[in-house]
């Protein structure tokens, strides 16, 4: 099969260390350094809080939202934490989290609309996710390493990069499922596209963002230990550390830590979807 | 001038409508066009007329085209060809802005499907159309409390659409309609989905909203019963084309051809039914002996503006006109001088209904039925019209 030859790795390496790095480092240091400071920001907001407030709101809000079952599972998960000694480590994973998150549903909200509302749009921004969801994450971990460093920002922007397709592909979705009747007589009655968007579409596209937002935030944790291969701190690095050093019980210990805070994130995401 | 005017209005789904629109004006007939194009001939250069205050029905079968051509005229759907004039502007023309304002100050609309925002509160519903008028929410709460109270809502006002039933959707779906006080109803087969029951009642109340409010209603169904009853005028449609507009006298009577025929036929009703099954007591009779001044007198008690006379055995004598009535009281005149006989139809009470339908078009005064010069009852053009779409209705036949 092989007719002629595609120099795919030599234009790439040459794109990369001929313009990406020299030109665009600037570029992506002053990235770089807003989105460590946003972390840093989230972390230490989230640690400073104390614990056992930060467990209570959590209860109330399962409580809420998801039902007892889920309130007492809360407590005991957060006992677990606290008793195995990882609520440092819990705070910069969920710090994570919720910033890659926040960045996901930022830069997804608005295109699953764009996509909702234009055909073309959605053409080119569909294989792009197909993309973002298939290409092994390896591949562009280590170039994400080059131009912002180790640490928390790479991190952020590998789990964006996975995570964020579904806040896309949901919201377009929720949006195309209105029902084409509502929208019809929204229009009747002299509706303008940007009160189409805001009145109508938005709100009854909610719970379905929700589900997007739900399973970003699954996908996010699910980048944990990865996120830790590329040194962002977190119940990641115990994984990470359990493995290297062949430490099963510390493996386990980190990893159903991260399954106790999945359980929770997504048990109380799902209830607001539900709520509204 | 008229409300609505819609000339050579021509809709073509499909890749290509120029070509479509082509062939349609050299009399190609929708289905050669999609035998050969593929493309749906929705509307076929339609046109027809609404005066203010008119209930103007098109009638169809399913796929005629009666969804597309009613959201012609708000635009809902871009024309390929044609014209559609609200008050004498071109809609079809418009730019952006003024198509919404259009929207918004003259064009109301009813959904066979309701389509009321399911996130939203009755009030917030009725609301809608104000609210996005930039209309303060006090004052539009305001307006839509009073419309929800007219279409006997009051106290829904905040539960959610999926907590009422189908009927009682549709007249939110009224109200919002009117909140907005257009002076037009744009209603895409707005009672369909309602039971026979319910469906009757809101018809009903279509007929007193419009006499109260003197709304140019356009209303869609594909059934012959409710467009009797309240077209004013109809309109068939067939394929895409108007194939005959006309009351629904001069539709009964002379169909333009057999597909209007068609329709009509299941209305055999008019054969079937006599001047008797329809007939209704006079509102008020008056005896031979009593003078003006009682006449006046009980005209006014029961608020009409004429009465039948008979004697005392109830040989009708004539109808007497209020004016008339003061006119013989100031004057000191007898009643007999004053009271009309001439332009009376009469007729026995087992007359056809069929034969009545045109005579109850031409006359003034209500077609009175007589059995030995004894007055049964009367007949007017309503009761012929909801008779031949009701059937007999018990308790307004008089047994004589
Ligand atoms: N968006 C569309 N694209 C293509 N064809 C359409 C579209 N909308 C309607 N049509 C076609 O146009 C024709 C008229 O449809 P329309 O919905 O106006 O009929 P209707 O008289 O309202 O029927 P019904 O009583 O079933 O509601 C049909 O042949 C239909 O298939
Ligand atoms: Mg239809």
């Amino acid at each position: 099969m092989n007719y002629f030859y595609f120099p795919l790795e030599e234009w790439t390496n040459d794109f990369v260390n001929g313009w990406l790095l020299p030109v665009m480092s600037g570029f992506f240091d002053s990235i770089s350094v807003a989105l460590r400071s946003f972390i840093d920001g989230v972390t230490n907001l989230i640690i400073a809080i104390p614990p056992e407030l930060l467990v209570i709101v959590l209860i109330l809000l399962a409580w809420k939202l998801a039902g007892k079952g889920i309130a007492l599972f809360t407590l005991i998960g957060c006992l677990y934490i606290g008793s195995v000694d990882l609520w440092a480590e819990t705070m910069q994973t969920v710090a994570i989290v919720i910033v890659s998150t926040l960045i996901s549903v930022l830069f997804g909200v608005p295109v699953g609309i764009l996509s909702a509302k234009s055909k073309t749009v959605d053409k080119i921004v569909r294989p792009i996710l197909d993309f973002m969801q298939t290409l092994p994450i390896f591949v562009y971990l280590i170039p994400s390493i080059l131009l912002f460093g180790l640490g928390g920002v790479p991190a952020v922007i590998a789990t964006f990069v996975f995570a964020a397709p579904p806040a896309v592909r949901m919201t377009r979705l929720g949006i195309l499922q209105v029902p084409e009747e509502v929208v019809e007589a929204s229009q009747a009655f002299g509706t303008t596209s940007k009160q189409l968007l805001f009145k109508v579409q938005l709100p009854l596209a909610v719970p379905t963002i929700m589900a997007g937002v739900n399973q970003t935030i699954m996908l996010a944790l699910s980048m944990a230990v990865v996120a830790s291969m590329i040194g962002a701190p977190g119940l990641g690095s115990i994984v990470l550390s359990g493995i290297s050093t062949v430490n099963v019980g510390l493996g386990l210990t980190g990893g159903l830590a991260i399954v106790v805070i999945a359980i929770i994130l997504d048990r109380i995401t799902q209830g607001v979807g539900n709520k509204l | 001038m008229n409300k609505i005017e819609v000339n050579n209005l021509t809709k073509i789904f499909g890749s290509h409508p120029q070509q479509g629109l082509k062939r349609l004006k050299n009399g190609e007939q929708k289905d050669e066009i999609l035998d050969q194009t593929g493309m749906t001939v929705g509307v076929n250069q339609a046109s027809f007329a609404v005066e203010p205050g008119e209930i103007f029905v098109i009638m169809g079968l399913s796929g005629s085209g009666k969804s597309t051509l009613i959201r012609l005229v708000n635009r809902l759907i871009e024309p390929t060809d044609g014209e559609v004039l609200i008050d004498g502007e071109d809609i079809t023309k418009m730019d952006k802005n003024a198509l919404i304002d259009t929207r918004r100050k003259q064009l109301g609309m009813v959904f066979q499907k309701f389509g009321l925002l399911p996130h939203k509160t009755i009030l917030h519903n009725v609301a809608y159309g104000l609210e996005i008028q930039g209309v303060d929410k006090a004052e539009r709460e305001k307006k839509a409390l009073e419309t929800i109270e007219d279409v006997g809502l009051k106290g829904y006002e905040d539960s959610y659409p999926s907590q009422l039933s189908g009927g009682m959707q549709q007249r939110v779906g009224i109200a919002r309609a009117l909140a907005n006080d257009t002076d037009i109803l744009l209603m895409d087969e707005a009672f369909s989905a309602l039971d026979p029951i319910i469906r009757s009642e809101m018809q009903d109340e279509l007929l007193k909203i419009q006499a109260k409010l003197g709304k140019t209603v356009l209303f869609i169904t594909h059934d012959l019963d409710e467009a009797l009853k309240l077209g004013d005028r109809i309109a068939i449609m067939k394929d895409g084309r108007i194939v005959q507009i006309g009351t629904s006298e001069e539709i009964l009577e002379n169909p333009a051809n057999d597909y209007v025929s068609n329709f009509v036929k299941d209305v055999d009703r008019s054969k079937v039914l006599e001047a008797s099954h329809v007939m209704k007591r006079p509102e008020v009779l008056l005896s031979y002996k009593d003078g003006p001044r009682v006449a006046v007198r009980k005209m006014e008690e029961a608020g009409v503006s004429s009465i039948f006379v008979t004697d005392k055995e109830k040989n009708f004598k004539g109808l007497l006109t209020i004016d008339d009535a003061i006119k013989a009281y100031q004057n000191n005149t007898s009643m007999e001088e004053v009271l009309i006989t001439e332009d009376i139809y009469s007729t026995p009470p087992d007359t056809p209904l069929n034969d009545l339908i045109g005579i109850a078009a031409d006359v003034k005064y209500p077609i009175v039925i007589l059995e030995d010069g004894k007055l049964l009852g009367i007949v007017s053009r309503v009761s012929i019209l909801s008779g031949l779409v009701l059937g007999k209705e018990k308790d307004e036949v008089i047994s004589a």
